[in-house]
């Protein structure tokens, strides 16, 4: 076999990452280079670098190490039943193209995953040695993602926490059934305890203020995980149960929902159609609605049918219309956690409405500058000068509100 | 009417000094006429560089740092009226401090939206500068990138870079001013041209590569990349040129991936898939405590295993005397995957050590082996495990008993109690006396540990505790009666 030129490697490397939805860089502790005298920086809020045109952050130089796997789960183009075309980096070479991309200002940093090759220990330990390699060798301060492999003794974990921002397990699927008839190799349970053992490291790592001697460093960008929708046949309401579940137990920032898109060389027991991107666009809604607007997941999915959301109009919308004897809501009293149940009123909206009805109460012409677009919100408020009186019970509302279907704009 | 012209585009120092002595002079907003280097003179301007004001001193007040924090990002908007937005803000607020959270007020509004345009304009230069090679002949390797911002963002943005490439010799050149850093030193300049920088560098090709590659065509969204990556940015951005051609095969390779089905596997695969075959035929019964605690982690006899972490399974001698059985692994338990680590585990190990029981010597399980909870935020509210549940545990709990084969079982709470019993048990019926069982095991049943721990009442809590200890005495005591 011809040996594959580097850009070769990084064409094949970089196809097989693209399943992976997060290109985040955000949430990490502040770092920059001033002292270091190298190259790298991190300040909180994450850079897109650039957009491909399926409208997703680039953000990370994201790349597998490998892709042979011993594994063979179904949904994976890198499975070991497949036949796309394999490619290895050395561990040299993914540093150095972490190293060229980021000086030229393309990238916030690498988010390194692999298949398994040999066994969950001899892998990590090769992310592991790329991630100590920028560090300790190139005074590297960007964002690095790691990519746990499940089974990999508890030593290389605390170590990849030493020089990752961030550790992510993948859950793949979002019930045991569903992974274990996609993913014959890998057991519900042992991703799960790797989450835990992460969560056990992060919270050892907490600095505590009294004491002098500070704890080793881990992660401190914290730990997530991503679900593959679409792909078997749960529904919305297994999928948010289970993140629920997760975001509980582990404390993770982020699940990821990733529409399944058809791979090459694919099994014929998939979903051989057009990713579902509205269903992962209403997941990712619903679960900002649990998480920052204290929704819980029997809410969200009772503004769905079946156990499925809405996709048609947003979550918070269609738990409302469902939900009219709570409405309408009074601007100038209501308190905070009944204004962010309204329509089209934002946790930043929310805040400036409370901040400015101190001065004086709110017209709808207030609300309209706050908020941005009333259309939304006026059948669900009242103001000094606006009720919206039968509107709210209206049985064309939901018609009204639904946003007509859009011509697919392209050039 | 007067015309103050401002030396700088952008600097707020400046234009804050000139406010101030305006202020002084109680010039109001409306007689003044703000000027940046670059604006057109107005037809009526009486241009004025001093600011004269005869003798006035009015008081300034305090202004809200919320104003001034604005102020210092909108001053490098590119609407030539900022600074007499500024300005008649600075005016008003002397006289309502308040109206700075009015998010209604027309001028609030206006001055919110220039400041968010100035930060997404900074952000934007922090994502889209896209650094050239140069290296001399003497091998010396620095950078350098051509940009053009919609607003005068170089100034507030250059230290980002300064932070992010120290170790980088550095330049940025903008049609309005450039950016230097030598190592040591940011330095500006004036403003230049594309022509300034390179227009190639040989890493170009490999980050096409890239943006090429990690695009999924099945997932096109160009009017969401077009709204993040406004169209403008494109001429200064190497992959960009590959939009147009990504996107128009985008279909095509989406059809591929549906139409190509799965060829024959790799022979490497098939010889594997056999290994593993071979494997699975041999896992063979439970015939150990071992095999039950290896064989509990695929338990799905009840829908509990979906949401815990894992199985927690009993630990503690083989042959011990003394079975202690709880209701369930809590929050901790869970994620350690060992059972009474947690707040009640504490109070347990106490308390039996407080009786003289050798805590080394007892086996430790619970009648449910996965955790049961309800999400609620970061946190995991136990729940009390159903009839079914402790039914299908069962299983687990006989194995424990057959291996370990305890002389003295004792019944944590009435989870455990009702399982270990198969009927509805009441602990204050039931504790203080050993009760026989047709295995010739002797039970005693007591609170569970975490009982204690939810008492508000301090003297209640003592009251339970004392009542805890003396169940767990009587254990210790039937106990030494049996070895002697």
């Amino acid at each position: 076999m011809a040996a594959l030129t580097l850009r070769r490697k990084l064409a094949v490397l970089s196809d097989a990452a693209k399943y992976d939805a997060s290109c985040a860089s955000s949430g990490t502790e502040k770092r920059d280079s001033r002292q270091s005298g190298g190259i790298g920086s991190t300040e909180g809020s994450g850079i897109c670098h650039s957009y491909a045109p399926d409208g997703r952050c680039i953000s990370l130089l994201k790349i597998l190490l490998t892709n042979f796997c011993v594994y063979d789960c179904v949904y994976c183009v890198n499975r070991s039943s497949s036949n796309v075309e394999r490619a290895r980096f050395s561990v040299e070479e993914v540093v150095r193209l972490t190293l060229d991309f980021y000086k030229r200002n393309y990238i916030e940093g690498l988010f390194l995953s692999s298949g398994i090759i040999r066994s969950p220990d001899y892998t990590m330990e090769e992310l592991v040695r790329v991630a100590r390699s920028l560090r300790q060798d190139h005074s590297f301060g960007g964002y690095i993602h790691l990519k746990v492999i499940p089974n990999a003794a508890p030593e290389i974990l605390a170590e990849a926490g030493r020089w990752a921002d961030r550790l992510s397990t993948n859950i793949e699927m979002p019930t045991d059934v569903g992974l274990e008839t996609f993913a014959p190799e890998k057991r519900p349970g042992e991703i799960r305890t790797a989450m835990a053992n992460i969560r056990g490291k992060l919270a050892e790592a907490k600095p505590d203020r009294k004491a002098k001697a500070q704890p080793a460093k881990f992660a401190p960008a914290g730990q997530s995980t991503q679900m593959i929708v679409g792909a078997d046949k749960a529904d919305d309401n297994a999928i948010l149960t289970r993140a629920a579940g997760l975001y509980s137990g582990y404390k993770l920032r982020r699940v990821y929902y990733s529409a399944f898109s058809p791979i090459p060389d694919s099994s014929a027991r998939l979903p051989l159609k057009a990713p579902p991107l509205m269903r992962e666009h209403r997941l990712y809604q619903a679960d900002w609605l649990i998480r920052f607007y204290g929704f819980d997941v029997p809410e969200i999915v009772s503004g769905g049918s079946d156990g499925l959301l809405d996709l048609a109009i947003d979550p918070k919308l269609a738990w409302a219309l469902t939900q009219r004897q709570k409405f309408p809501v009074d601007i100038n009293r209501a308190d905070k956690e009944l204004l962010l149940r309204v329509p089209g009123l934002g946790t930043r909206s929310v805040e400036r409405i409370i901040a400015t009805r101190r001065h004086h109460s709110l017209r709808l012409d207030d609300l309209a500058l706050i908020a941005g677009s009333i259309d939304k919100v006026r059948p669900f408020v009242e103001t000094v000068d606006w009720t919206p009186g039968g509107l709210t019970d209206d049985h064309k509302l939901r018609a009204r509100l639904e946003p007509q279907p859009e011509q697919l704009r392209l050039f | 009417m007067r015309t103050v012209i401002l030396q700088s585009l952008n600097d707020f120092d400046e234009w804050r000094g000139q406010a101030r002595e305006l202020l002084r002079g109680g010039v109001s907003p409306e007689e003044v006429i703000w000027r940046d280097p670059k604006s057109e003179p107005g037809l009526f301007e009486q241009t004025e560089q001093e600011i004269q004001h005869a003798g006035k001193n009015h008081p300034v007040g305090a202004v809200p740092p919320a104003f001034m924090a604005l102020a210092r990002t909108a001053v490098c908007h590119s609407d030539p009226e900022r600074f007499d937005l500024l300005y008649r803000l600075l005016w008003r607020l002397q006289a309502d401090r308040g109206i700075i959270e009015v998010a209604s007020h027309p001028d609030i509004v206006r001055l919110t939206r220039m400041e968010s345009a100035v930060r997404r304009e900074s952000h934007k230069m922090k994502a889209f500068i896209r650094f050239k090679s140069i290296v001399d002949d003497s091998g010396l390797e620095r950078f350098a990138a051509w940009f053009e911002p919609d607003h005068y963002v170089l100034e507030m943005t250059a230290p980002f870079f300064e932070r992010r490439f120290t170790g980088m010799m550095w330049a940025i050149v903008t049609p309005y001013s450039s950016a230097y850093w030598d190592g040591e030193t940011l330095a500006f300049g004036d403003g230049g041209t594309k022509a300034d920088v390179p227009p190639d560098d040989a890493v170009e090709e490999d980050w096409k590569t890239y943006f090429a590659s990690i695009f999924n065509p099945a997932r096109l969204k160009v009017a969401m990349m077009k709204s993040e990556m406004a169209v403008k940015y494109w001429r200064n951005l190497p992959e960009a040129e590959l939009i147009p051609a990504l996107i128009r095969g985008a279909k095509e390779a989406e059809q591929a991936m549906i139409e190509r089905t799965a060829s024959q596997p790799p022979s490497h695969h098939l010889k594997r898939a056999e290994r593993q075959a071979i494997d699975k035929e041999q896992q063979s019964e439970i015939t150990s405590l071992a095999d039950a605690r290896a064989a509990v982690q695929g338990c799905q006899r009840c829908p509990l295993y979906e949401h815990a972490t894992q199985a927690v399974f009993g630990e503690g001698p083989e042959n011990a005397d003394i079975m202690f059985v709880g209701e369930q692994p809590g929050d901790q338990e869970d994620l350690a995957g060992k059972p009474f680590v947690g707040p009640a585990g504490k109070v347990f190990d106490a308390a039996v050590e407080k009786v003289g029981i050798d805590r080394s010597r007892v086996y430790v399980t619970n009648a449910v082996k996965h955790f049961k909870f309800e999400p609620r935020g970061k946190k995991r509210i136990h729940r009390r495990p159903d009839a079914g549940e402790v039914t299908a545990c069962k299983f687990w709990l006989n194995l424990e008993r057959a291996f370990v084969k305890p002389k003295v079982i004792v019944a944590l709470g009435a989870t455990a109690a009702t399982s270990i019993l198969g009927k509805t048990a009441t602990i204050s019926k039931l504790r203080g006396a050993p009760i026989a069982m047709e295995d010739r095991t002797v039970l005693f049943v007591t609170n569970h540990p975490s009982y204690l721990l939810r008492i508000p009442d301090r003297n209640l809590a003592a009251v339970e505790q004392a009542k805890f200890e003396q169940d767990l005495a009587l254990v210790r005591d039937h106990w030494h009666t049996l070895n002697n």
